[in-house]
C-alpha cells in the first residue's frame, strides 16, 4: 500500500493508504481529525475545505497521495494551544454566523484564505462571490458574510478588536 | 452562587453555548463516532423508477475482499415493513390507502433510489466495490413521475391493490355553504399552480451505525434523527420487534434536518438489524447522491383555487383543489402534510366565511415526499398569498388594500376558521404596517423608475401570512390521524450544589437549544448559564420525548421544562419554609431565591439543594429527598406565528436573472427568548423561500428517472444569490401556553416565496404576465421576455 509522509496541524505523519484515498478520508479516518466534513460528492458543498500551504483546498478533491510533504491546517488547527480562538472562529460566534455547525468548519476555512487574499478588505459583494464554493442551508449566510467583513477588520489590523454584533 | 447575570435570560441575545465545540470541529455528528470492530455497509439502490426484481445473485459479491455479509430483502422476511405514522380518511370515511414499505425491495422497485441489497464489510471501499457485483436481474417497467400522469386512467400501477394510485381523496370545510357563497358572488378569481419539488439538503448527509451487545441483547442506533424516541418507537415496535427496554437510539450532533431527518429510513433498520447478524458494529453514511434519491423530499403539489368576491373586494369564499405527491412510499409524516399542515392554513390571515377544499393524494415512481421546512403551510401561504396578487389585479384593486380589507381584525382573536384551526393571537395589521415602513413600500415607484432607466425591471411584492405550529394537542391529532401523541417532555435535575441538568425530549440540530432552553432556566430559576447543560437525544439518557419538528421545542417543550421548573420551585418552597421555620403559603421565590414574604429571611436555591441532597435536617417524612422533577406537556392549541414578507427584485431583461435586492421580514413568533437566534432562524427560512421561488426544483422526467440527483443539477442557493435579510418581530403573545411563545423555525420558508414571485410578477408587469411558476429561473424568465417581444414585432 502507498505510504504518505505530511504535516497536520503541526505534527508530522506517515500514513499507509489505499492509492484511491482522498485527504478528506486520510484526515477523517486515519488521524481522527473529524472536524472536516463531507457534504457532498462532487465538489460543490466545501464543507471539506483544509488549508494546504496556506491555501484552502477542497480535502475531497485531491489524493492522499499527492499530498506527499504537504504542510496541512484543519479547523481543529486554528485556535491557539491556550484556547483563545482564532479572530474568524471569534467572528463567526460573535454574528451567529453557524447553526447545525456542519458547514462551519469547512466555511472558516475558505473565509480564513478570502481574508488573506484581499489584504485591503473586501466589499459585501466580494464576500458573497468569495463564498461561492461554500454551502450552507440553514442561516442564509448573511450573518457568515457580517463575520467574515468583521474578522478580516481584526486579521488586517484595522481594528484591535472585534466589533460586537449590533444590540438587538 | 452568583446571582443571574441579567443579559442571560428571555429576550437577551446571548452568544451560544455550543458554537466553541463546533468551531473548533470538536462537533460529534453521527459519522465521526467509530465503534470498536465497526464494519461499514454499502447500500445498493434501484437504477430503475419502475421494474421487477426477478433475482439477485449476490455470489460474487460474497466473494469480494473484506466483505462479511450481503442480505436482501429474502434474509429479512421476519421483519416488518417501515410504519406511517398518520392515516387519514377519504371522504367516504374508509381509510387511506397503506401499501407495505418493505425494508429492502421486495419483488419490486418503485423509485430510483429504491434499496436492494446491503453489502457489510471491513471498509466502506470494500461494500462499495462488493455492490458492483451484485446483479440484479431487473424486468423495467413503464414508470409515472407526475400527480396528474398517475392519476389518469391507465397509468402504470405503483403498487398493486391501489386503484389509480390513489392513496386518499380526502376534504374539508363545507361544500354546500361554500357552493352558496360562490353562487352570490359578484366575482370570481380562478388560479391554478404547481408548487416545485424540493431536495431538503441538509448539509449533514443521513448516516447511522448500528451496534449489538450480544450478552445483553441490547441494541444501540446512532443516527441522524431529530427524534430519537420516535425511532426507536417506530424501528422497534414496528420493524425490528424490539422492545424499547433494549435499544437505545442515540442523535449526537445533527448537521441540519429541516424535517429530512424526523422519518424512520430503511438504513436505520438494516444497520440496527444486521449488526446482530454479523455480531460487529455497522456504519452506514449516504454520500450526497444517495441523500438525492433517498431522503423524503418537500412540496410537489397541483393546485386550483377559486376565490369569490363581493362588490366591494370582500372575500366570500374559498375553494380549492390540490393534488399531492406521496412518491413511492408513504413516509412516516407524509399523509398529513396536504391535509392538516395544508388545507387548515387556507384560511390564511383572512376573515374567509367558507371554505371547501379537496385533496387527493397520489403515488408515484419518485422518493417519497413528507414535511419539509415548513411542510403544508409554505404550500398554503404560496397558493392564497399569489390568488390575493391575481384577485386584487383583476378586481383593479392595491394589492395591500385587498389584504386589509380581508383581515382578520385584531379584535376577533381567538379566531375560529372554517378549516377546524382556532388562532389564539396575532395582528396583522401591525406587522403589515412594521414591513411596509422597513422596506420603503411608498416610495418603490422611485425605485422602479430608476431602475428602469437602467434598462432593468424593478417588482415589489408581499405576503401576508400565518401558520400553524408548535405541534400539537395530542387528542386533537389523535382524532385527525396521527398513531403518536404530540406532547413533551422535559426534566429538570437542580444538582446537590445547585447546577442544573436540564433532559429534554426535543432535540437541536442547528435551532441553538443548548443556549435557548438554558436561558428558560437562568431567566426563572436565577441559575447562571455557565451552571446549565441541556441534554437531548440519547433515549438513554432522556425520559421520552417527540422530538423536534414543526416549530414545537419552545412552545411545547419549553412548556415541559417550564412545567417541571413550576414542580421544582414548589418543593422547593417546602423545603424551604422547613428550613427558615415559615409556613410554606409564606414563601416566594424569585431568580434564584427562596423569600419569607415581608421578611429578610431567605435561602438560595443552592441552599435548597444542598438540603435536598444531604438531608440532615428535613421535613424527611414528608417530603422525598433531591430535588430532580419531570413533566410532561401536552399543548392546548397550535401555536399561530405570522407576519408581512416584503420582497423587492431586479431583472435584467437580457439574461432574464432575477436578483433580490430587499427582503422584509416582520413577524410575530410570540415573546423572543433569544432575539439573536430568531433572526437567524428567520435568515435561514427566508434563504430557503427564495431558494424554493428562483433556483430549486426536483425535476423527474415523465418515467420517473431523477434528473437533478446531485449538487450539480439541483441549483442549492449561494452567498452571492441572496441578499441581506433585514428581520424585525411584533409581539403579540401565544395565550395558551406559559412561555407565551410561538415558534420561530418555519416562518421564513412560510412566509417568503409568494413575497418573491409577488415581485417577479410585479416586475414583468408591462409584459402581460400573471403568473410564473416557481422557480422563476433565468431561462423562464428570459423566455417569457423574449416571447412577449417577438409577439410585440
Amino acid at each position: 500500500m502507498p505510504q504518505v509522509s505530511l504535516t497536520v496541524n503541526g505534527t508530522k505523519h506517515t500514513v499507509e493508504v489505499e492509492a484511491r484515498t482522498l485527504l478528506v478520508e486520510l484526515l477523517r479516518e486515519k488521524l481522527r481529525l473529524t472536524g472536516t466534513h463531507v457534504g457532498c460528492d462532487t465538489s460543490q458543498c466545501g464543507a471539506c475545505v483544509v488549508h494546504m500551504g496556506g491555501d484552502s483546498i477542497k480535502s475531497c478533491t485531491i489524493l492522499a497521495v499527492q499530498c506527499e510533504g504537504a504542510d496541512v491546517t484543519t479547523i481543529e488547527g486554528l485556535a491557539a494551544a491556550d484556547g483563545t480562538l482564532h479572530p474568524m472562529q471569534e467572528a463567526f460566534r460573535e454574528y451567529h454566523a453557524l447553526q447545525c455547525g456542519f458547514c462551519t468548519p469547512g466555511m472558516v476555512m475558505s473565509a480564513i484564505d478570502l481574508v488573506n487574499k484581499h489584504p485591503d478588505g473586501m466589499s459585501e459583494k466580494e464576500i458573497r462571490e468569495g463564498l461561492e464554493g461554500n454551502l450552507c442551508r440553514c442561516t442564509g449566510y448573511h450573518n457568515i458574510v457580517k463575520a467574515i467583513a468583521a474578522a478580516s477588520d481584526v486579521m488586517q489590523g484595522r481594528t484591535a478588536e472585534l466589533t460586537p454584533a449590533a444590540a438587538e | 452562587m452568583n446571582a443571574v447575570q441579567p443579559f442571560e435570560g428571555i429576550g437577551a441575545s446571548v452568544r451560544r453555548k455550543e458554537d466553541f465545540r463546533f468551531l473548533q470541529g470538536r462537533g460529534m455528528y453521527t459519522d465521526d463516532i467509530n465503534r470498536p470492530g465497526q464494519t461499514h455497509a454499502f447500500i445498493l439502490r434501484s437504477p430503475h423508477a419502475h421494474a421487477t426484481i426477478q433475482g439477485i445473485d449476490t455470489a460474487a459479491a460474497k466473494a469480494m475482499p473484506g466483505v462479511l455479509a450481503v442480505f436482501t430483502s429474502a434474509d429479512m422476511t421476519a421483519i416488518g415493513g417501515i410504519p406511517c405514522g398518520w392515516q387519514i380518511h377519504n371522504k367516504d370515511g374508509t381509510p387511506m390507502a397503506e401499501p407495505k414499505h418493505p425494508v429492502l425491495a421486495e419483488g419490486k422497485v418503485r423509485h430510483v433510489g429504491d434499496p436492494v441489497a446491503v453489502v457489510v464489510a471491513e471498509t466502506r471501499a470494500q461494500a462499495r466495490d462488493a455492490a458492483e457485483a451484485i446483479v440484479v436481474d431487473y424486468a423495467p417497467l413503464q414508470g409515472v413521475s407526475s400527480t396528474e400522469a398517475a392519476i389518469a386512467p391507465g397509468a402504470p400501477a405503483v403498487h398493486d391493490g391501489v386503484a389509480g394510485n390513489l392513496c386518499y381523496d380526502w376534504h374539508i370545510g363545507d361544500k354546500a355553504t361554500t357552493d352558496a357563497a360562490f353562487a352570490k358572488a359578484a366575482k370570481v378569481v380562478k388560479f391554478s399552480t404547481t408548487n416545485n419539488r424540493l431536495v431538503p439538503n441538509a448539509m449533514e448527509p443521513r448516516a447511522a451505525i448500528g451496534e449489538f451487545d450480544a450478552m445483553s441483547g441490547d441494541y444501540t442506533l446512532y443516527t441522524t434523527s431529530q427524534n430519537p424516541h420516535v425511532i426507536r418507537l417506530l424501528m422497534g415496535a414496528f420493524v425490528l420487534s424490539i422492545p424499547e427496554s433494549k435499544l437505545r437510539v442515540v442523535a449526537p450532533d445533527v448537521g441540519g434536518g429541516f424535517g429530512s431527518k424526523i422519518y424512520h429510513y430503511a438504513e436505520e433498520a438494516i444497520v440496527t438489524w444486521a449488526s446482530a447478524k454479523v455480531k460487529r458494529p455497522i456504519k452506514w453514511t449516504a454520500d450526497r447522491t444517495e441523500s438525492f434519491m433517498s431522503d423524503a423530499h418537500g412540496r410537489d403539489h397541483v393546485s386550483t383555487a377559486e376565490l369569490a368576491l363581493d362588490t366591494d373586494g370582500k372575500i366570500l369564499g374559498l375553494k380549492v383543489h390540490t393534488l399531492a405527491n406521496m412518491g413511492a412510499y408513504l413516509s412516516t409524516f407524509a399523509p398529513c402534510v396536504p391535509t392538516y399542515l395544508y388545507a387548515t392554513l387556507l384560511s390564511g390571515v383572512y376573515a374567509t366565511p367558507v371554505i371547501y377544499a379537496e385533496v387527493k393524494a397520489v403515488f408515484t415512481n419518485t422518493v417519497p415526499v413528507d414535511a419539509y421546512r415548513g411542510a403544508g403551510r409554505p404550500e398554503a401561504t404560496y397558493l392564497l398569498e399569489r390568488l390575493m396578487d391575481v384577485a386584487a389585479r383583476e378586481i383593479g384593486m392595491d394589492r395591500v388594500e385587498f389584504r386589509k380589507k380581508n383581515f382578520i381584525p385584531t379584535a376577533a382573536f381567538p379566531y375560529q376558521t372554517p378549516v377546524a384551526l382556532q388562532y389564539d393571537s396575532g395582528d396583522y395589521f401591525s406587522t403589515l404596517a412594521g414591513a411596509l415602513e422597513t422596506s420603503g413600500w411608498a416610495t418603490f415607484e422611485e425605485r422602479r423608475s430608476e431602475a428602469k432607466a437602467r434598462g432593468k425591471l424593478r417588482g415589489i411584492g408581499i405576503s401576508t401570512y400565518v401558520e400553524a405550529c408548535g405541534i400539537a394537542p395530542s387528542a386533537v391529532v389523535g382524532s385527525l390521524g396521527a398513531r403518536a401523541g404530540l406532547y413533551e417532555v422535559g426534566t429538570i435535575r437542580v444538582h446537590p450544589t445547585g447546577s442544573v441538568t436540564v433532559l429534554t425530549g426535543t432535540h437541536s440540530h442547528g435551532q441553538g437549544h443548548e443556549t435557548t432552553l438554558a436561558q428558560l432556566v437562568a431567566d426563572k430559576l436565577g441559575v447562571p448559564m455557565a451552571n446549565i447543560d441541556i441534554v437531548h437525544g440519547d433515549t438513554a439518557k432522556v425520559p421520552f420525548g417527540m422530538g423536534t419538528y414543526g416549530s414545537r421545542s419552545l412552545a411545547v417543550g419549553g412548556s415541559a421544562m417550564d412545567k417541571a421548573m413550576d414542580k421544582i420551585i414548589a418543593k422547593g418552597k417546602r423545603i424551604a419554609a422547613h428550613l427558615m421555620e415559615a409556613s410554606v403559603d409564606d414563601v416566594e421565590f424569585e431568580r434564584g431565591t427562596f423569600r419569607v414574604a415581608g421578611t429578610d429571611k431567605t435561602k438560595s436555591l443552592t441552599d435548597i439543594s444542598l438540603a435536598a441532597y444531604v438531608p440532615h435536617n428535613y421535613p424527611i417524612d414528608e417530603i422525598e429527598p433531591g430535588l430532580d422533577e419531570t413533566a410532561f406537556y401536552d399543548p392546548k392549541n397550535f401555536t399561530y406565528p405570522g407576519g408581512c414578507h416584503i420582497c423587492e427584485v431586479e431583472i435584467d431583461p437580457d439574461t432574464g436573472k432575477v436578483s433580490v435586492m430587499g427582503f422584509t421580514a416582520v413577524d410575530d413568533v410570540g415573546r423572543v427568548i433569544n432575539p439573536m437566534i430568531v433572526e437567524g432562524q428567520v435568515q435561514g427560512g427566508v434563504a430557503q423561500g427564495i431558494g424554493q421561488a428562483l433556483l430549486e426544483a426536483a425535476i423527474y422526467d415523465a418515467d420517473g428517472q431523477l434528473i437533478s440527483g446531485s449538487m450539480m443539477d439541483y441549483t442549492m442557493p449561494r452567498a452571492d444569490d441572496l441578499a441581506p435579510v433585514s428581520v424585525a418581530t411584533h409581539t403579540t403573545l401565544c395565550t395558551h401556553n406559559p412561555l407565551g411563545v410561538k415558534g420561530c423555525g418555519e416562518v421564513g420558508a412560510i412566509g417568503s416565496p409568494p413575497a418573491v414571485m409577488n415581485a417577479v410578477v410585479d416586475a414583468l408587469r408591462d409584459f402581460g404576465v400573471n403568473h410564473v411558476e416557481m422557480p422563476a429561473t433565468p431561462a423562464k424568465i428570459w423566455n417569457i421576455i423574449n416571447g412577449h417581444r417577438m409577439a410585440a414585432e
